[in-house]
């Protein structure tokens, strides 16, 4: 429930200031960024992401050790499974599942 | 220490666990409450009380958003599913949540429409595209998730979306720690602080933990490492006598907490005079409701719900447990007629429930302990 994934912004959506592109396990998901408005991240950043929602800038180490702790808790299934339901499937054109 | 030694720097890790069995004092028993669920999951996981000396026991809290719903807002939930049109989102942990008639995944089965949704925004997704439809998200969670759902009313406000409504079940942490304090079959030494929640409501909201209570609470974050961090902080603080909120997950955590976070709860929710907890009774100001300028998106406004309070299965005893009174393989039930496949209390069905936490690692383990010994 409480699932924390790291992700790394790619790029702002241009035209909707509170969106951006995240790369997430290797899949590029549209993440909003609306309770990070008073530090705004930027393209390369990393994030992590909790319902679709970035809620707290880490550094690019944590952002890995993070990944591994949700392997190790047989998480990451399940947070990519997460990851690619953010928009209900729907291609934003970049996203390739495989 | 096996799952321990796959993180970084596993000579730090057991030089941690030295360090702790120094700093303990072995005619003491210390009871400590790790408040998170996924820290629960985590220390299973891990097996981290294979590390810790057996004077320490980790107290299993109240912080795991599904196992705390009592069973009769599921049913609210699922009584608005049956009006007509009604679409029901919530996200995946629910699906599986016994209500009375079932959970949500068997009222699907039944016909009902029941859609999984990763976030709170796809809910309101699901309403821009079926605008014949009326969709209703069932919100749960803690402070970590409460401000997404703040900011999706906020948009299906201004985007003027009056097909969308929300079911707010949201639960404030700081409330619960109270109950457990005040609860007289509760004895405990300190906390482990709740990682994420924090990153929302930061750390002075706990100071009153160690101020009133004399009690150290130490936030934490989740690597084994992070864990054995935070319970030699507590244990120094208890052998100084003193009692401090202290933040070891500070790459994380700020101490002043997320404030646009705060500023999108403030705006949307109020708090209840008070709310059910499963297993630890009615607590005021426990619980968030949808404010009255929002009150077009409340699903509790919108539609007639019954409100009635169930009481859990008979014989299952999910509320000693979530107290900490009893340990998971204690309830009569335990990994019988309840285990993770079929669960009848929520504490089988979410991985940050201890029962399902304990089933998964620790029964196993006893289990295959149980055969080798025997063969």
């Amino acid at each position: 429930m409480c699932l924390a994934i790291p992700g790394r912004i790619v790029e702002l959506v241009p035209g909707s200031p509170n969106l951006a592109t995240v790369e997430v396990v290797g899949v590029r998901r549209k993440v909003d960024l609306g309770l990070l408005t008073d530090d705004m991240p930027a393209p390369g950043d990393w994030v992590l992401i909790h319902v679709g929602f970035a809620m707290s800038k880490i550094s690019e180490e944590d952002a890995l050790e993070q990944m591994r702790i949700l392997t190790v808790l047989g998480e990451s299934e399940q947070a990519e499974q997460e990851v690619r339901g953010y928009g209900l499937e729907e291609s934003d054109g970049s996203a390739k599942p495989n | 220490m096996r799952f321990v030694d796959e993180f970084r720097d596993p000579e730090i890790i057991h030089r941690t666990a030295e360090e702790i069995r120094r700093l303990v004092d072995p005619r003491r028993h210390y009871r400590l409450m790790e408040v998170c669920g996924g820290h629960t999951h985590a220390i299973y996981r891990f097996g981290l009380k294979d590390v810790l000396p057996g004077n320490i026991e980790l107290i299993h809290g109240p912080g795991c958003p599904v196992c705390v719903l009592p069973m009769g807002r599921i049913d609210d939930g699922l009584a608005i599913a049956h009006e007509p049109s009604v679409m029901f989102s919530a996200f995946g942990d629910m699906m599986r949540v016994p209500g009375t008639q079932g959970s949500p995944l068997e009222h699907k089965a039944r016909g009902l429409d029941v859609r999984i949704v990763y976030s709170p925004s796809d809910a309101l997704k699901l309403a821009r595209s079926n605008p014949d439809k009326h969709v209703m998200f069932f919100a749960i969670g803690f402070e970590t998730t409460a401000p997404s759902t703040a900011l999706t009313l906020i948009r299906a406000r201004s985007e003027g979306i009056r097909n969308f409504s929300v079911f707010c079940n949201h639960v404030t942490i700081i409330p619960a720690i109270r109950a457990i304090l005040d609860s007289p079959d509760m004895r405990l030494d300190a906390f482990i602080g709740p990682g994420h929640v924090s990153t929302v409501i930061g750390c002075r909201p706990y100071e009153w933990i160690s101020a009133r209570e004399g009690k150290p609470i130490v936030i934490s974050g989740f690597e084994p490492l992070d864990m054995l961090q935070s319970i030699v902080m507590i244990l120094r603080q208890l052998n100084r006598g003193e009692a401090r909120v202290e933040n070891q997950y500070k790459r994380v955590v700020p101490w002043e907490g997320n404030r646009a976070a705060l500023r999108a709860m403030a705006e949307v929710f109020q708090l209840r005079p008070y709310f059910e907890w499963r297993g630890l009774g009615f607590i005021s100001q426990s619980a968030l409701r949808i404010r009255d300028e929002f009150a077009e998106w409340d699903a509790e406004r919108r539609f007639q719900v019954p409100g009635v309070r169930v009481t859990d299965p008979r014989a299952a005893q999910c509320g000693e447990v979530l107290k900490g009174v009893l340990k998971p393989a204690q309830c009569k039930l335990f990994g019988r007629e309840c285990t993770p496949e079929h669960p009848i209390g929520a504490l089988m069905v979410s991985t940050e429930g201890s029962c399902a936490a304990y089933h998964s690692y620790e029964h196993r383990k006893e289990h295959l302990t149980g055969i080798q010994r025997t063969a």
